[in-house]
């Protein structure tokens, strides 16, 4: 059953990606864009990590979405549709993907990696304490710097979106 | 742990969608989209760090850890990625990649 819900969530990912960035209309872009953060939380979710489920469809699906769809409204006209990119240019890219793909599927299935034989599922209280342990192997630390540079980009993202006429 | 499914079929799709990422990354023309294909990188390296600690290292917490990293990172250069469009739409009228090449000095 497990088997059959990652291929499935793994067959959406990877449609809807390639259809995010080949769309030549930006909302629809931005609507399957929102299918593959989904299908990635129902990834996180099968790995019984459910809080990182949790939190990827609030901030990603219901944030992060919604900023964009938000800047697409404000800069563009919904039936905007976007310049062709030329031939040339996407062969290049194409090839170059497709190179660094092969590279790392290459490292990928010639490292033999070794499997830990327990298993445990990741649980909220775990990360916790992790999260604001200041002892051995703790993250405090990162955890304070996250927290100033959220800060940081509240103020930042204010000042910066006011801005100025240019004949200002 | 997924049953009947290997790290290897995982690591196959993050890296899949890593590369669409920055295949659209090379290929888009609007600052927007570009921003999407750089959620989609990160998204990738955030199911490598999730699948790299729940398959090889379950009692250690690191990638889980790190993945939350991820997310807050991205979502705050999301934020202030907008903030500069907006800004850039404002002075330019436009959106484009190729529009865009006057720096303030």
């Amino acid at each position: 059953m497990e088997t059959i819900l990652f291929y499935i969530l793994s067959a959406l990912i990877v449609i809807f990606s390639i259809a995010s960035v080949s769309s030549r209309k930006i909302l629809r872009a931005v609507t399957y864009l929102l299918f593959v953060l989904i299908a990635i939380s129902g990834i996180y979710f099968l790995v019984d990590y459910s809080f990182l489920g949790a939190v990827q469809l609030t901030v990603y699906g219901g944030g992060v979405i919604v900023l964009i769809i938000f800047s697409v409204l404000l800069v563009h006209h919904i039936e905007l549709e976007l310049e062709v990119t030329p031939l040339k240019k996407k062969i290049i890219a194409g090839l170059i993907s497709a190179t660094g793909l092969g590279i790392t599927l290459w490292a990928i299935y010639t490292f033999p990696f070794t499997n830990a034989t327990t298993y445990k599922s990741i649980e909220v209280a775990d990360i916790g304490r992790k999260l604001l342990g200041y002892g051995d192997g703790g993250f405090i630390l990162p955890f304070e710097v996250i927290s100033v540079l959220l800060l940081a980009v509240i103020i930042g993202a204010i000042v910066i979106a006011k801005g100025k006429k240019l004949n200002e | 742990m997924i049953e009947g499914i290997s790290i290897y079929e995982i690591l196959t799709l993050s890296s899949i969608v890593f590369f669409i990422g920055v295949y659209g990354f090379f290929t888009r023309e609007n600052l927007i989209t570009v921003l999407m294909s750089i959620e989609l990188i990160l998204n990738a390296s955030a199911i490598n760090f999730v699948i790299i600690n729940t398959y090889l290292y379950p009692d250690f917490l690191q990638g889980a850890v790190f993945s939350i990293f991820i997310i807050a990172m991205a979502a705050a250069e999301t934020a202030l990625a907008i903030a500069i469009i907006i800004n850039l739409y404002k002075l330019v009228a436009s959106v484009e990649v190729k529009d865009t090449e006057r720096l303030k000095y």
